[in-house]
Parts: structure tokens; C-alpha cells; sequence
């Protein structure tokens, strides 16, 4: 396993979760991984496993909670909502990727007319 | 980033909460994934899969539910914690699992470990600890040097310590002291004690209190006022009892009646050596002259000045010291300024540790070696282990065990292995240090401050953890980095050596034969020294046989020095007279023992220029010296006690001196010399075999003299006692001391060669010891691992010659390489030894081209007995046995 890739991948993952869970309101894991496969279609390929870990990982750092509920069919499932402070760390980290993918966008396009 | 900071120290609370958590199953867990599951396999369904193509898309889709379990423990809790006590207690069983192999290894490492550990006491106690005295940084001995007069290291006189200590501007103060021995008398029978003759400054600069009592004063080291006398702790128990009321008592010392005013700490050591009583030096001032540069002197600077500024100070004072004090009767003022005396200050350690620190650096690097082959052979094993173990590891690596946490594993195998080693090793350095130290006290300075303490234990401790790194290393990189893909598909030994997975045995072996080398030379150089100091001619013959002891006739006792003739001479013939003496006689001192009057010698009628001075070494003797210590007459005569009586001037001179001066012993005798500008002229009567030094006859009176006696008792306590008898019969009040051989005082002379030769030559010994059986059990390994090939050689048709010989050049091919790299690295590390030899060149061949020789031989040895075996080794019985 390449270390630096994975760490970016987590990272996003984390950061599409707390999206999700925000823009949707309370979900469980299943429809949290058919929530990202829709909106990424095919560019993403995701083992969809990953994503409890990443809730874990978001559950730890109190920025989501998790309930016992039920769903839509009935069964007994795992709700996570995001916290007061997941929607603060979301804003943070929003807005850090839009800076930081700007920067890189106007570095590639930078390089792109040098080469034209 | 204090927001980062703050989300790692949350996921570290929730590590150690998960942590003490640890034994709950996580449950719920699997309820979300078995839905998770559930719910996608019914997705598929719904797509039109059937049931168990739906349930294997929905795992493929979920991906490795044991590898997120595993990411979730780890999130959870300290994953590495729980692999580490894992792999400890599995490092633990595997020890235990091979006891023979453990023991061997962890043995091995005690002997390379624990002799690290005592020589690092040693070099700990002797150079690294500071002096045990308050601020001993800084403590400086008052040296100077006489380049003029080409020595280069001269002590401080009595004239330069009334200067220094009025008018210096870098020292607090400044003291001189003197060893010195004294006759006790009035206590029971008569004792001759050792003694430390100090200025009152000596004390306080060392910051030497005295339990009872007090210390000197400036007034009991001033002339004319009353005797005074400091007791060591060990001499007031002895005499004393400990008795508090001995303060204020008067003990009899060389006849004088002294108050006792202190007695001194146990603990107090000071110029190399226990003494039993300080007395004050008490120098006149007025009678003080230039030149008597016999005192060692001590003094504290003060804070913060450098070496180099009291150096210059002294500088600064020395002309002073030449204007202020009158030149001593005979010598001009000419022969001080030509000595051209300037300052050779240094630190107080530097003057107590000597010359041992560059000995003891080369013995750690000796001992240092011996480890590397320790560790070289503990590879060693470690790697045969490892191949063994080699499908056992394969297994767990296509199980997905990281390669990490293999050579993880291993690494710990190998530390379990060196704490072991560690812990025999310092019990074996505890016993080790005792024998040291039993046996090196005249050759090492301050052998009371050694001791296995804290910075030994540490020093083992990094000692062992480097050394498992070192060995561990090597099955670790071998087994656990490089691809094992191919040891599953290899039947355990079935496949022939391949040469990639000899490199790191020959390596090995290489290294170790290099290592052998480099101390063996060193052993062998010194051996070389010491066999060079033994075959130098001291004079004299089976000194074992030759017992000495001293008397010292003060003049308080005896005032007439005629008288201490006749009493010396009473003794002499009174010695006689025991049974099994053979001959007797005295000096002014032992040959040997250090203390040797030098002086330039001057011959009738010829000139001299001035700074030309013939430098000859001389001593006063008694007649029968001679005969005594077995030194053959080769012309001339002996002295007679008539000669001495009558005071007629005359001289014996060494052989070669004769032929040096006058071509032939013969026309020596009858030329006219003396010793000094003031001395009588003396005429030579006599010249003898092979004594390197000039002897003058006794003229002054001896009162301090040395007792030789040719004996076959010699060394037994029955002499001693008869010799005591007769002395005792002569003078009731006169004590015996320096009761030794000859033979001790010749011992005590190459002492530190000895040392040194015994410290190399045990490491030496060590590392042939390790060094063949390391070669031996690398070679036999490989043979044993190669029996499949020599089958299938032999089968070929290949001669059982051929297989011997195949086998001897691989041993030689490895011994060469490592005897040729060892050469270079003795070339380069033996240029260290070089000032610890004596008669031969750091490069000397013959020791290069044995230690070679020898190293080859028993390479060839180690591989010649598991070649013979596989030569015999049947050839259907070699290929069945792999199949």
C-alpha cells in the first residue's frame, strides 16, 4: 500500500462523509456508500468497507454521533448525524480544499500554456 | 497546528479507552456489516443475479472485511503495543523451544559483553570518573620542564613553592608534598610505615577534612616550632583501637617525639599510594637553594582560569624564583639557565591517570573487537537458525504479515538474546573486575574507584542493544527484505546452495577472520615486547633467590655516621650468619624499584664542554654487591670494608662503560672519575659484566639502606624472621621494611607490559577461540547444506578427492580474504600500539606472517574435517535424503 495516496484518499472520504451527512441529515453506512457512488458515478472506485472506518475515524474525533434506529424496511441499523463541531471542522476543511485545489488548478494551468 | 494537535490527542484518548476496553468483541460492528452485506447481495438480486453470484459481488464491492476489522482495532486501540507483546512472548518460546542453541549464543555474547563491561568499569573509574575531590577541574601538579638539560619533565623544587605562593596571580594556593617513610618507634615493636611528607596547603586544596582533630597549619609547617603529625584512618584503628583521646598524644617518628592533631578520612588517597601519616615539610626559608627539584606539587586555580594562563604565570615567576634563592655550593648559575626550566603544568588527573589512559584505550578497542566476533558468531548461528525457520517465515509473509513486523519479530529474537547475554555478562564482568583489580594494582592508578556502577550498567545495557542490532541484523535484512517467494516452493533443503544465499555466511566468516587477525598481531606484538624487555640483562642472576629488605638509620637515632657503618656492617655479617645465606651485602637502593641517581660523570684530565655532560646512571655500593646479585668481576677487584673505613675514593664501573671510555675493561682500572664537580676523584678498581649502569663505592654514609642477601630460602617468613633476629640483635630500635625478591622488584618493573600483554593476550585467546569455532561452524554448515550437490557430484563421477578439495579452497578462498583485509586493518590499527612496544616495529613481519599462517592453518583445519565427511558421504544416500 502506497502511504501518501491512501492518506489523501482518507482524508476526502472523511471529508465527503461529513458532506453527505450534512446535506442529507441522519444516514446509515449503506446509504451513505450508495449516497457517494451516486454523486461520484465512476470515478471513484470505492471498497465500500472503508467507509466504516472512516466513520469511526470522524466518530472519534466527535465530529459525527451514532444511533441505533430503524430503516426504511424495517431493519435495525446504525444512524450517524453530524455534531455542532463536525459542521465547524467542515467548513474548515471546505474551505481548505477549495484553496489548496485552487492553488493546484492555477499551478496545472500554468504549466499547461508553457507547453502550448 | 493546535486543531491537529487537538484531533490527534483525541484519537489518543480513544486509543486508550479502547485499550482498556480491549477484550470486548466489537459486535455491533459486525451487525453493520452483515446488513451492509445483506442489503447490497439484495441490490444485486434485484439486478437479476442469482443468490451466490449476489452474496461474492456484494463482498468483492465491500472489499477485506478482516482488514477493516484490523483497521478498526488498530483506530481502537495500540496495535503496535499488542504486536510487540505478541512477538515478545513468541521470541520468549522460540529461546526456550531450542535451549542448546540459546545457550551457546547467549554464552558467546556474555564473554564478548561482560569483558566490555570490566574494562569500561576500569576505563570509567581510572580516566572518566573525575578525581574525588571537590572541584577537581581544578586541581593542577606543578610540573616543569628542562629542555636544556633534555628532560622533559621534571617535578617542582622548594625555591620555586615559596615564589609560587607569594607572588602567583592564577592559583588559590599551592602546595608540595614528597612520599616519604618513616621509622615508628615506642609502639610495640619498631615499624617502618609509609608516609607523606605535605605543605599545609595540600589539605585544603584538595578539600581533605579530618574526622578528628585538625589539619596543618601554617604554623606547623613553619621551622622551629613544634612537631606535629597527621594520622591515616587505617593507622589509628590499627594502633589506636579508633580511640577518640589519641589527639594531643606523642608518637616517636625517626626518633622525634610528634603531637598528634588529626586523624584523616577513610577515604583519603592521594599521591598513588596509602600511607599511614602526614607530616608537615616545614622548610626554612633561609636556608632554601636553587635546584632541588624533588617535591610533587599540587595546586588549585582559581575559577575559571585556563592550563595555558597558569602556565604562562609560571613562566612569568620562574626568573623570579632563579633571582631570589642563592645557588646550591658547586654550581654555577650558568648550568640553571642553560636547563632553560620552563612550566609543564597539567591537570592533577592527567598526573594520577600517567600513561595508563593510551593502554587502556588500546585494550577497549582489543575487547571491542572481540565482541564484533562475539556478534559475528551470533550471526552466524542466528543465520543457520533462520534458514531453518525459513518455510515458517515464507508462511507468514504469504499470510500478510508485513515484512516489517518479521524482521520486527527477529530483531526482538535477537535483543531477547543479547539482555541474556547481558545479564550473564555482567556477573561474568563482576568476577572478571575482581581479578582485575586483584592483580593490576601496581601497574593502574586509582583501582579503589573501580566498580560496576550505573554508567557500567548503562554502558552494557546500549553495549547489548548495539550488538543484537548487529547480529540481528543479518537474518533480519536476509529473510525479511529480500524476496522469499521461491522458499515455499523449495522443499526445505532440497535445492542446491544458490550463491546469493552464501554471500552473507562468507561475509561473515570473511569479517571474522579479519577481526581474529588484527588482535591476534596486537597480542603478538606485545608478546614480542614483553619477550624483548625480559631478554634485556637487569644484572643479576635467578633473582627469586635474592631477597631484599631496607633499613633506615636516621640520624636521630644514631648520630655518628661511622657508627652507622659499623652497625650496617654488624648486620651484614650477622646475615651471614643465617643458615642458607650465601652472601650478602647492601646498596643505597634495589635495583629496579624506580629510584635511580643519575648524574653526569666526569674522567681526570679530559675536557669538557659545558651542555656536553656524559649522563650516567650510578649508586652508591657495599662490598660483596656484587658477588650477590651474581654479576661477574671482569678486571680489577671488589671493594673491601677496609676501603670504606679508611674513606678511600673508589670506583666500579659496568663493562660497558670501560669499553665506551677506555676500549678494554683492563685499562680502565686506575683511571681516575667522579660524580659531579664536588665529588673526590675516585679511582676505578674494579670493572664488571653487564650491569648497564656506573657504580660508585660508598663514601657517604648510607642511612637509608638496601639489604641484599643471596638465599634459598629467599622469600620465605622463616628467613625473614631470622633476618629480623639478627638485625634486632644489632639495634633493638631499628624496623625491617620492603620485605620483597628481587624477583618482585623485576615484575614490578614490566608491570604494565605485563598488564597489557596478559589484557591482549586474553582477548586474543578469546578471539581465536570464537574465530574457529565461528569458521568451523560456518564452514561444517555450509557442507552439511551442500550434501545434495557433493551426492550428485559423486554420482556424476566426481572423486572423493575432488570434493575434499573442492571444499578446502572455498575455507581457503574465505580465510584469504579475511586474513588479507585483516592485514590491512592491522597495518592501519597497530600504528596505536606503537609507544606501548619495546624493541620491535608495529609492522614487524614475523608476527604478521604467523598470525597469517596460523589464521589460514586453522581454516583449512575447520574445513577439512566436514569436507572429509562429505567426501565419504554416500551418493544414493545424499539424494535420497533430500527427496
Amino acid at each position: 500500500m502506497d502511504v501518501k495516496k491512501s492518506e489523501v484518499l482518507q482524508g476526502t472520504l472523511d471529508l465527503m462523509i461529513l458532506k453527505t451527512l450534512e446535506a442529507l441529515g441522519p444516514l446509515h453506512g449503506f446509504g451513505i456508500a450508495r449516497r457517494i457512488e451516486q454523486v461520484s458515478r465512476d470515478v471513484l472506485q470505492l471498497n465500500e468497507g472503508t467507509v466504516y472506518t472512516s466513520l469511526l475515524r470522524l466518530q472519534q474525533q466527535g465530529w459525527i454521533t451514532a444511533e441505533w434506529g430503524t430503516s426504511e424496511n424495517n431493519r435495525k441499523a446504525k444512524f450517524y448525524s453530524i455534531t455542532k463541531r463536525g459542521q465547524k471542522q467542515l467548513e474548515l476543511e471546505t474551505k481548505n480544499w477549495e484553496r489548496i485545489s485552487g492553488v493546484i488548478g492555477r499551478v496545472l494551468r500554468l504549466e499547461a500554456e508553457r507547453e502550448s | 497546528m493546535s486543531t491537529r494537535r487537538a484531533s490527534r490527542l483525541r484519537a489518543l484518548a480513544a486509543k486508550v479507552r479502547g485499550f482498556l476496553r480491549r477484550p470486548r468483541r466489537d459486535t455491533e460492528f459486525d451487525v453493520e456489516i452483515q446488513e451492509h452485506l445483506q442489503l447490497l447481495a439484495e441490490r444485486f438480486v434485484v439486478q437479476g443475479m442469482s443468490r451466490e453470484e449476489a452474496r461474492a459481488a456484494a463482498r468483492r464491492q465491500f472489499g477485506n472485511v478482516t482488514l477493516l476489522q484490523e483497521d478498526r482495532r488498530e483506530l481502537r486501540t495500540f496495535l503496535s503495543l499488542e504486536a510487540l507483546w505478541r512477538d515478545l512472548r513468541f521470541g520468549v518460546r522460540m529461546l526456550c523451544k531450542n535451549p542448546g542453541f540459546t545457550m551457546v549464543a547467549a554464552v558467546t555474547l556474555a564473554l564478548g559483553i561482560g569483558a566490555n563491561t570490566a574494562l569500561f568499569s576500569v576505563i570509567d573509574g581510572v580516566l572518566l570518573q573525575p578525581l574525588p575531590y571537590p572541584h577537581p577541574e581544578e586541581l593542577v601538579a606543578v610540573r616543569h620542564t628542562a629542555p636544556g638539560l633534555n628532560v622533559k619533565d621534571l617535578q617542582s623544587s622548594d625555591s620555586c613553592y615559596f615564589i609560587y605562593r607569594e607572588q602567583n596571580r592564577t592559583f588559590q594556593d599551592i602546595g608540595l608534598y614528597r612520599n616519604d617513610s618513616v621509622n615508628i618507634t615506642g609502639l610495640a615493636e619498631p615499624e617502618r610505615v609509609s608516609a607523606l611528607d605535605v605543605t599545609d596547603g595540600v589539605l585544603p586544596i584538595l578539600g581533605v577534612r579530618a574526622i578528628l582533630g585538625r589539619t596543618f597549619t601554617r604554623a606547623d609547617d613553619s621551622p622551629g616550632t613544634a612537631k606535629t603529625v597527621m594520622l591515616s584512618f587505617s593507622f589509628w584503628q590499627r594502633k589506636f583501637g579508633g580511640d577518640r583521646s589519641v589527639i594531643g598524644k606523642t608518637i616517636t617518628v625517626e626518633g622525634e617525639s610528634r603531637q598528634v592533631i588529626g586523624v584523616l578520612p577513610r577515604d583519603f588517597h592521594f599521591g598513588g599510594r596509602d600511607v599511614a601519616m602526614l607530616l608537615p615539610m616545614q622548610f626554612d626559608r633561609a636556608t632554601t637553594f636553587l635546584g632541588d627539584f624533588s617535591y610533587q606539587s599540587v595546586a588549585r586555580l582559581k575559577p575559571g582560569v585556563t592550563l595555558a594562563q597558569a602556565n604562562a604565570d609560571v613562566a612569568r615567576m620562574l626568573p623570579i624564583v632563579l633571582k631570589s634563592f642563592p645557588m646550591p655550593v658547586g654550581l654555577s648559575p650558568k648550568t640553571l639557565e642553560d636547563a632553560r626550566i620552563g612550566p609543564n603544568l597539567r591537570t592533577l588527573k592527567q598526573e594520577v591517570v600517567g600513561d595508563m589512559a593510551k593502554v587502556l584505550w588500546v585494550l577497549m578497542g582489543g575487547i571491542g573487537l572481540v565482541l564484533l566476533i562475539a556478534c559475528a558468531n551470533v550471526g552466524n548461528l542466528l543465520l543457520v537458525r533462520a534458514e531453518g525457520r525459513q518455510r515458517e517465515l515464507a508462511i507468514r509473509a504469504a499470510l500478510g504479515a508485513s515484512r516489517g513486523r518479521i524482521a520486527g519479530g527477529l530483531l526482538l529474537e535477537s535483543f531477547l538474546l543479547a539482555l541474556l547475554g547481558c545479564a550473564l555478562g555482567l556477573a561474568l564482568a563482576y568476577g572478571a573486575l575482581r581479578v582485575l583489580v586483584a592483580t593490576a594494582p601496581t601497574a593502574l592508578p586509582r583501582t579503589n574507584e573501580i566498580a560496576i556502577n550505573g554508567p557500567a550498567v548503562l554502558f552494557t545495557l546500549v553495549l547489548s542493544l548495539f550488538a543484537s542490532l548487529l547480529f540481528g541484523c543479518v537474518p533480519a535484512f536476509k529473510y525479511a527484505v529480500a524476496p522469499q517467494l521461491t522458499a515455499l516452493r523449495e522443499s526445505g533443503r532440497s535445492m542446491s546452495e544458490s550463491r546469493h544465499r552464501h554471500r552473507a555466511r562468507s561475509a561473515l566468516v570473511v569479517s571474522q577472520v579479519a577481526l581474529a587477525l588484527v588482535l591476534l598481531v596486537s597480542a603478538g606484538l606485545m608478546i614480542r615486547t614483553f619477550r624483548a624487555l625480559i631478554h634485556v640483562d637487569p644484572g643479576f642472576v635467578t633473582p627469586s633467590e635474592i631477597q631484599t629488605f631496607r633499613v633506615d638509620i636516621p640520624d636521630t637515632q644514631v648520630k655518628e655516621p661511622e657508627r652507622v657503618v659499623r652497625i650496617e656492617e654488624e648486620i651484614l655479617h650477622k646475615i651471614e650468619a643465617v643458615p642458607g645465606v650465601s652472601s650478602v651485602s647492601l646498596s643505597m637502593s634495589v635495583p629496579l624499584d624506580g629510584t635511580q641517581t643519575t648524574g653526569p660523570v666526569f674522567e681526570k684530565g679530559r675536557p669538557y664542554s659545558q651542555g656536553a655532560l656524559p649522563l650516567h646512571r650510578f649508586r652508591f655500593v657495599a662490598p660483596g654487591f656484587f658477588k650477590t646479585l651474581g654479576t661477574p668481576l671482569v678486571a680489577g677487584r671488589d671493594l673491601t670494608w677496609s676501603d670504606i673505613y679508611n674513606k678511600v675514593p673508589l670506583a666500579i664501573v659496568s663493562e660497558r662503560t670501560a669499553r665506551e671510555h677506555w676500549h678494554d675493561p683492563a685499562s680502565a682500572l686506575g683511571k681516575q672519575i667522579r660524580v659531579g664537580p664536588k665529588d673526590d676523584w675516585r679511582e676505578i678498581v674494579g670493572v664488571v659484566g653487564d650491569v648497564p649502569k656506573f657504580e660508585g663505592d660508598n663514601i657517604e654514609v648510607i642511612r637509608s639502606a638496601a639489604f641484599f642477601m643471596r638465599a634459598s630460602r629467599a622469600g620465605s617468613a622463616s628467613l625473614m624472621e631470622d633476618v629480623q633476629k639478627a638485625v634486632w640483635s644489632v639495634d633493638l630500635e631499628l624496623p625491617i621494611a620492603d620485605m620483597h625478591t628481587l624477583e618482585y622488584y623485576y615484575s614490578k618493573s614490566i608491570a604494565r607490559t605485563s598488564f597489557t600483554l596478559a589484557m591482549l593476550g586474553v582477548a586474543g585467546g578469546m578471539a581465536l577461540l570464537l574465530g574457529v569455532v565461528g569458521l568451523y561452524g560456518a564452514i561444517a554448515y555450509s557442507v552439511s547444506t551442500r550434501t545434495h550437490e557433493i551426492g550428485i557430484r559423486v554420482a556424476l563421477g566426481a572423486e572423493s578427492e575432488d570434493v575434499l578439495k573442492m571444499v578446502l579452497r572455498g575455507g581457503f578462498k574465505l580465510a584469504g580474504f579475511g586474513v588479507g583485509i585483516g592485514i590491512v586493518a592491522a597495518l592501519v590499527s597497530t600504528r596505536y600500539l606503537a609507544n606501548l612496544l619495546y624493541g620491535i616495529k608495529p609492522t614487524d613481519p614475523p608476527t604478521f606472517a604467523t598470525v597469517a599462517l596460523l589464521l589460514i592453518g586453522v581454516a583449512l583445519l575447520a574445513s577439512y574435517i566436514p569436507a572429509r565427511r562429505a567426501a565419504k558421504v554416500d551418493p544414493m544416500v545424499a539424494l535420497r535424503m533430500s527427496s
